[in-house]
């Protein structure tokens, strides 16, 4: 128990480093959104969740689909944002006892109340996804935090790709 | 591990920023014909803490529309007109001069004031008042209301000194990221945190009587409108549906809330009646409808609506009907509100990629732009309608509160370590 509390702390403590570092002018060139949620620690990630084994459907895929990205000002999913739902409906499908919580967030663009209704908006495209993948409603959670709990501190198109997302929280 | 340890303790002083700090205030603008005044130090007959006088000083010199003179540069330093020699006043350009005197009555637990502004041109006395007798740690609060009359004396409009800020602050990044909702004196003082939380805190409303504070509120994942009341502390949650519960906007007589909701299928505005919890729904639309203010009448409300396609204002009766679309120019708009006149908006407006603080004329449908950064959000009117404050974001990171005068001559900044963001300016005292 210590040590995974030491673990997440550490998580904490380097994104708090990528904080500072990306709220300071660097030289290095921003990285694309990536693809997958690697090195990005979002919400939820100390929450245990695809760390265990034994449920099936394609586990160690999903840990590196824990987010779908968004364009500015849209709730449509792209081909990888598809991709992402697609692996967790085929999963959560098979395993009908696992809920998540789709949590929307959005850029600091905008006013904080619109975005609050953006980043549902983007939720509920991923909830629309999985739905039509076979997964029970009963097994999906939806939260909206807008723009209050952005994972890169910029103030450019490389923070916002990152921090318009829709994190999917395994409960 | 201890070094471990170490490490995030660095990074937190490295990151974090105290969150309860007095606003710093500075006027970055000001009136080219502000009008010369003196405010004399104020007589006592105690040794009470509270300088009265430089309390009255700081207000009106801030305003941008007075310009105050040194205590240095004082000939003389009466505290009653009988004393005044206004040819002391006139050398030195002045045009008004307050003078007062305090007074602590032996075995009393209160102090008298007593004020008089004079017109030193013409000798006459312009206001003589004597303010209603306060606890001694009251006494910034009589300053505060001696120089809102001064100030309407003299301007023709309210003065707002006596008022106060609601705000949000936070610092911190991803999980560990904290919230704090503040009132504070609207010269920064006296800053009070009211609602503290891991989770987001937003949109914070008053009442029109002032003695509440709604606000948004999330726990465990879900969001909530919260009622805060100011003088005994306690906190209501009113509403917790699934989904969206923001935007909670106050109707002029206090009894009902304009809110968001997404639970029967997107964001759309609902008007809940706080005695019986009644509520109705006010639009039904598949786009993102939010932001909603109540006109000074209580009869119709604005909102952020994205059914054109991008968010812009609408408006509508409280009775429901057919919204109306009331702003054109520039890409959006968004989080719109009344002036206490009815007669203007205050709304951020997107153009040219930057997001500003406007003003729209509802008779003629003028825009004006009044902010100048890239990024100001939040506007909230001041009581008087002379004033609108404003989060704006600062160079180099973090979010401060500005104040622009809606003719667009005075500015402030009001400064504080972490990110401030959100302000709503409270009603005047009642």
């Amino acid at each position: 128990m210590f040590k995974q509390i030491l673990v997440s702390s550490v998580v904490v403590a380097s994104l708090a480093l990528t904080a500072c570092a990306s709220s300071g002018k660097k030289n290095a060139p921003p990285p694309p959104p990536p693809v997958n949620n690697s090195g990005m620690a979002g919400y939820g990630a100390s929450d245990s969740s695809v760390s265990g084994t034994g449920l099936g459907g394609g586990l160690a895929d999903l840990a590196n689909k824990k987010t779908v990205y968004f364009e500015y000002d849209s709730s449509d999913l792209s081909a990888e944002g598809q991709g992402v739902a697609a692996a967790w409906a085929k999963y959560l499908a098979a395993n009908p006892s696992v809920r998540v919580r789709l949590e929307g967030n959005a850029d600091e663009r905008g006013t904080r109340e619109y975005n609050v209704g953006l980043g549902e908006h983007r939720a509920n495209a991923v909830q629309a996804a999985l739905a039509s993948g076979g997964v029970s409603a009963s097994q999906i959670s939806v939260v909206s935090y807008g723009e209050e709990r952005p994972v890169a501190a910029g103030h450019d198109e490389a923070a916002y790709a990152l921090n318009r997302r829709v994190d999917i929280v395994q409960q | 591990m201890k070094g471990i340890y170490r490490f995030i303790l660095v990074l937190s002083v490295f990151c974090a920023s105290p969150a309860f700090a007095d606003l710093d205030i500075t006027v970055t603008g000001g009136v080219a014909g502000a009008q010369p005044i003196a405010i004399v130090p104020f007589s006592s007959n105690d040794g009470l803490q509270t300088d009265v006088a430089s309390v009255i000083d700081a207000d009106l010199s801030r305003s941008g529309m007075f310009r105050t003179l040194p205590r240095g540069d004082m000939l003389e330093k009466p505290d009653d007109p009988s004393r005044v020699d206004f040819r002391n006043w006139r050398s030195v350009n002045m045009n008004n001069v307050v003078v007062g005197k305090l007074n602590h009555a032996p075995g009393s637990d209160r102090v008298s004031s007593r004020f008089f502004l004079l017109d030193v041109i013409t000798g006459q006395q312009l206001i003589a008042y004597d303010m209603p007798p306060v606890a001694p740690d009251q006494l910034r609060y009589v300053a505060h209301q001696i120089a809102d009359l001064i100030f309407e004396r003299l301007t023709g409009i309210p003065g707002v000194f006596n008022t106060k800020i609601a705000y949000v602050t936070s610092a911190g990044l991803g999980p560990t990221r904290s919230y704090q909702l503040i009132i504070a004196d609207a010269d920064g003082y006296n800053p009070r945190t009211i609602a503290s939380s891991r989770e987001t805190l937003m949109s914070p409303s008053w009442s029109p009587d002032r003695k509440k504070l709604a606000y948004v509120g999330y726990e465990r994942g879900r969001s909530g409108i919260y009622i805060h009341d100011i003088a005994s502390g306690q906190v209501k949650k009113i509403l917790a549906e699934k989904g969206i519960n923001g935007s909670p906007a106050w109707s002029p007589d206090g009894t009902k809330l304009a809110i968001t909701l997404s639970f029967e299928t997107n964001p759309d505005i609902y008007i809940l009646d706080l005695q019986s919890g009644q509520r109705k729904r006010l639009t039904d639309h598949y786009g993102i409808d939010t932001e909603a203010s109540f006109s000074p009448d209580g009869q119709s409300i604005v909102f952020t609506s994205d059914r054109g396609g991008q968010p812009q204002i609408y408006k509508m009766s409280v009775a429901g009907g057919e919204p109306q679309r009331i702003t054109f120019q520039g890409r959006q708009n968004l989080d719109a509100s009344f002036s206490p006149d009815g007669k203007s908006l205050t709304l951020v407006n997107l153009d040219e990629g930057r997001y500003r603080i406007a003003l729209l004329d509802l008779a003629n449908g003028n825009l004006r732009i009044l902010s100048e950064g890239g990024l100001d959000e939040s506007p909230s009117f001041a009581p008087n309608g002379a004033v609108i404050i404003y989060a704006t974001q600062v160079r180099g990171g973090g979010a401060e509160l500005a104040t622009v005068t809606t003719d667009g001559r005075v500015r402030q900044r009001l400064h504080q370590p972490g990110e401030v963001r959100e302000p709503s300016w409270s009603p005047l005292a009642k």
